[in-house]
């Protein structure tokens, strides 16, 4: 007998039970029950967000596949194909940071390698609350050490990403993984249980108790017992993924897969109804057979186990030997758990019972839908940081002595503000961070983490993948769909700055509580932001995540979301960085003739991103960076500091004038890129044809960093104090004492 | 000439070698299965980098156990070439083909950067394009190259010539700013007594082509080459 209280250790409403009485036409085993609750889950069944997501563009001239499947796959010529996605592990990082961010980690790769590709490369975007709280450090260090132990063994570089401090991630730091694959577009495999009579195989770890009910957990809230929380976090084993990862895609190349997906949220219930379902087939699963760690495992629990660095396949009934003998070469189990049927059931058994009978739809296309109601804030919220994003997150004291600049531009010392931004922990070097990830194996990595975009050549061909990750949330909180534009922009000013052109795009939706009627708004609003920009910038959303219920103790985050696109470089020569090359190039201002500030004017952006293409195509372009948070001191500041190729090179500019000091220096106005060049007569030409502006600030050269500003020096600095206080920020605010 | 590249259940990085040796010098490479017991055929053996079986227990203390470490201790023996890069330095020491051991990291970080190199000697097969003191730009990425060895080792590796590289400044100084997991004596990498044997904790096969940052790399090869058409004619 199902009591209420059973429901709500599910998570499911009494309408939600109606509904799965009607769908059986009989009450529930307990085993069903768990079944519906994770497949009806948040996380699983998108049941807030999918009224939203449909108008999502998802379609595109590039686009193979779309959202539905493990992962999106677009079409880059030269018959390949790149699959790639981003998906969130927020919740379990906050319970246990190492583990959580690791198995983020783990689940992304898989569901990229479950498709046939192979990943080649990997980001992830992270935020947390302010780093003068202990506990965030603690956060901080447990993720980026779970990221690095996982992705470092598994052998795929962690090529860039983005790392944000923020006040209300205190006690919900996001944690979302980014992975991108690559194969022959004709070798793709779907997760499609084809074939009534063929075998079902498990392959993989074996079945532990870890993991019961993390869907669930991740979709919804904690309060004061999130410690309580932490047996339901999966622990991950990089070296078994490693192995997985060889063995699958042997039998794919042998020709022995017909439909294969990896068992991440809700294990083995999740990948055997998902498959049936697609293929409109039935599954049916004898748990005597299922690899187990413990003994005495429950059907319930089998059926609902987390546990990592599992697959499930379907195989071709004549060839199941010869997938059990790649599995055996690389030391792995492999068992036949099931078989495919015709009857379109999801049907488990456990000792010769049938413990569970569910039509495969059921728990997919037929889960709950709502619509959930919104309401708008009576007015979007100004802040006294808008011109100085980066400022968030700080201390009060820094944000002070900003706003004091702001408000009083005459006198002040320039040189150490400029210090202060570039040491502030937005803006300082994050290379505490990525020098922890292996971001060079695999040998292909052109631009690893800290350029605009990160790049990854692609060994037998001429071209390179340009990527990155975008998520202005500060912009966002303020304005939701204002700030989805913004982000979409960013990304894809940012691939355009590194010579590529944006193909494709994945999201990670990161909100708070959708049953707050101003969260679904802010949602609503980013979708619509989103759609509106991924059509300007012809970057389709070919799937993605979404991630509801981040708040704890009732306080929901800032609405953050993430935004990865891919991008193709046609020529290896194209790959631009951000770095200055040599003393003497001159350095270019380029801007849209629309000055926004936490807004951007599609049109302009796209004429800004068009001419950067043609430049960097006319080969007319040394270096270009974006300017993003901190303005445009903090860019050039960016552009001087050493490199591999070269020392620490200074530059003599004059910044143009439009308001005040403080505003014209770290001023954040969008749409506005420093490039590099011995062209610039040339480049003026292009640019006034696209309605743009483009003024000479200044040339590369010297050691000092010069910013002329009317008739002052006002900035006069070392490169080495400045790339001195950048550099070594990071260690030090994580050192310093706190509370 | 025939290079062979171990695979062993968690290497990553050979892939990279066999790109390497296939892709940038032009010579012929194939793949070796860590049951394989055979190396018949094969001039140069590359141990590559990675996690082999994970690093469970100790880095490199499962792999020694794998049948083509039986078929490497021969083909040593006989005069072969081996190298072994970051895994496979740990490998080799712990399989007793080359004297120390490497431990965890000072920092107790994983650390991956380019970073310089002083090549120390010549007088090997890996090294003979190079000249004496030449500083080499490759990456390290590594949580466990911190070489130590006892002091009566440390002394005779040393005496012997047989350090081969060390972590330097970029000015060729050694200093302790410059080592990046606490090797006694920067050590960065090693040969034998009979000099075929080498490890080192950075990446030659992560910094051979100039779109990766560096070509430093392709010297240890090339070098091996030269080696190798060496003893043929002779």
């Amino acid at each position: 007998m199902i009591s209420e209280a059973i429901l709500n250790q599910h998570n499911l409403t009494e309408s939600e039970y109606q509904k799965i009485v009607q769908i059986l036409k009989r009450e529930p085993t307990l085993t069903e029950l768990g079944i519906f609750s994770v497949m009806w889950s948040e996380h699983c069944s998108y049941k807030s967000s999918r009224v939203h997501l449909k108008r999502l563009p998802t379609r595109g001239a590039a686009v193979l596949q779309g959202p539905g499947e493990n992962a999106g796959i677009i079409d880059i010529g030269d018959n390949l194909a790149v699959a790639f996605k981003i998906e969130s592990h927020n919740h379990p990082s906050y319970i246990e940071p190492f583990q959580g961010a690791a198995t983020g980690v783990g689940g992304i790769l898989r569901d990229i390698f479950t498709m046939g590709a192979r990943p080649i490369a990997a980001m992830n975007s992270l935020r947390f609350g302010p780093l003068h709280k202990q506990q965030n450090k603690r956060i901080l260090e447990g993720v980026v050490g779970g990221i690095a132990f996982y992705g470092n063994c598994f052998g795929v570089p962690t090529v860039g990403g983005e790392v944000y401090f923020s006040k209300g991630y205190s006690q919900n730091p996001l944690v979302n993984a980014f992975a991108l694959g690559i194969f022959e577009k004709d070798k793709i495999f779907y997760g499609r249980a084809h074939g009534i009579g063929n075998p079902v195989i498990y392959v993989g770890a074996k079945t532990g108790r870890d993991g019961i009910h993390g869907a669930t957990m991740a979709s919804a809230g904690f309060g004061e017992d999130a410690g309580a929380k932490r047996p339901n976090v999966q622990i991950g084993d990089p070296f078994m993924e490693k192995l997985l990862l060889e063995a699958c895609l042997e039998a794919m190349q042998k020709g022995l897969v017909v439909g294969i997906q990896d068992m991440g949220a809700a294990g083995l219930t999740c990948s055997s109804c998902e498959m049936g379902a697609r293929a409109s087939t039935g599954i049916e699963l004898n748990l005597d057979t299922v690899p187990q760690r413990e003994s005495g495992m429950t059907s319930y629990e089998i059926m609902l186990s987390e546990s990592q660095e599992r697959m499930l396949l379907v195989a071709d009934r004549s060839k199941e030997k010869q997938v059990f003998d790649v599995f055996h070469k690389w030391g792995l189990d492999v068992v036949t758990v099931g078989t495919v049927t015709n009857d379109g059931l999801l049907r488990v058994r456990q000792r010769g019972e049938i413990v569970a009978e569910i039509p495969n739809t059921a728990l997919t296309d037929e889960a709950p839908l709502y619509e959930r109601p919104l309401s708008a804030p009576k007015s979007l919220r100004s802040s006294r940081l808008d011109l100085y994003s980066f400022l968030d997150g700080c201390e009060e004291s820094l944000i002070e002595t900003f706003l004091n600049a702001d408000a009083n531009p005459d006198g002040q010392d320039y040189n150490e503000l400029l210090k202060l931004a570039v040491s502030s922990p937005n803006l300082a070097s994050r290379q505490w961070v990525w020098e922890q990830y292996d971001h060079m194996v695999q040998s292909n990595t052109m631009v690893g983490p800290g350029s605009d975009a990160s790049v990854v050549r692609l060994k037998g061909t001429e071209k390179a993948l340009a990527m990155t990750l975008d998520g202005p949330a500060y912009r966002v909180a303020r304005n939701p769909r204002e700030g989805a534009k913004m982000a979409v922009a960013e990304a894809c000013r940012n691939i355009v700055c590194s010579g590529g052109r944006p193909l494709a795009a994945t999201n990670c939706l990161n909100f708070g509580n959708p049953e707050h009627p101003e969260v679904m708004w802010q949602f609503s609003e980013v979708v619509d932001g989103m759609t509106e920009a991924c059509n300007k910038f012809e970057t389709p959303i070919t799937g993605g995540n979404v991630s509801f219920y981040n708040e704890t103790f009732g306080e929901d985050i800032y609405p953050t979301p993430v935004l990865g696109v891919v991008g193709v470089i046609e020529d290896l020569s194209f790959v631009t960085t951000s770095a200055f090359r040599d003393p003497g190039d001159t350095i270019v201002l380029v801007e849209t003739p629309s000055r926004l500030l936490g807004k951007v004017n599609l049109d302009d952006e796209r004429s800004l991103q068009d001419f950067i293409s043609e430049a960097i195509r006319k080969r007319l372009v040394k270096s270009a960076h974006d300017i993003g948070e901190g303005g445009l001191a903090v860019a050039l500041a960016e552009c001087c500091y050493s490199n591999l190729q070269r020392r620490a090179v200074g530059a003599e500019v004059r910044v143009p004038v439009h308001m005040e000091t403080c505003k014209d220096l770290f001023g954040e106005y969008s749409s506005r890129v420093v490039l590099t060049t011995t062209s610039a007569d040339e480049l003026k030409v292009i640019a006034r044809r696209m309605g743009l502006e483009v003024s000479v600030l200044g040339q590369v050269g010297g050691s000092r960093l010069v910013l002329q500003y009317r008739t002052d020096r006002t900035v006069d600095i070392s490169i080495d104090e400045l790339e001195a206080a950048w550099r070594y920020a990071l260690p030090k605010l994580l050192s310093s004492k706190s509370s | 000439m025939k290079f062979g590249v171990v695979i062993f259940p968690g290497s990553n990085c050979d892939h990279d070698c066999y790109y390497v040796i296939e892709s940038v010098i032009h010579k012929p490479v194939e793949f070796v299965w860590h049951q394989d017991t055979s190396l018949k055929g094969f001039d140069a053996i590359v141990l590559p980098g990675g996690f082999a079986y994970g690093d469970y227990l100790r880095t490199g203390a499962l792999a020694k156990f794998s049948p083509v470490m039986t078929a490497i201790r021969d083909f040593a023996r006989k005069g072969g070439l081996v190298i072994g890069i970051c895994n496979g330095f740990q490998i080799l020491t712990e399989s007793g083909l080359l004297p120390g051991a490497l431990l965890r990291n000072v920092g107790m970080k994983y650390v991956c950067k380019f970073l310089h190199l002083r090549t120390e000697t010549v007088n090997t097969p890996f090294t003979n394009g190079l000249s004496k003191g030449q500083l080499l730009q490759i990456p390290i990425g590594h949580g466990e190259g911190n070489y130590f060895a006892d002091t009566e080792t440390l002394k005779r590796i040393e005496d012997n010539d047989q350090v081969v590289f060390r972590y330097a400044a970029p000015d060729g100084q050694i200093t302790g700013d410059a080592n990046p997991n606490g090797s006694l004596h920067n050590i960065a990498g090693i040969v034998n007594e009979q000099r075929n044997v080498l490890g080192m904790m950075p990446h030659p096969d992560r910094s051979s082509e100039s779109i990766l940052g560096s070509v430093d790399g392709k010297l240890i090869f090339e070098s091996m080459v030269n080696a190798l058409v060496g003893a043929q004619k002779a």
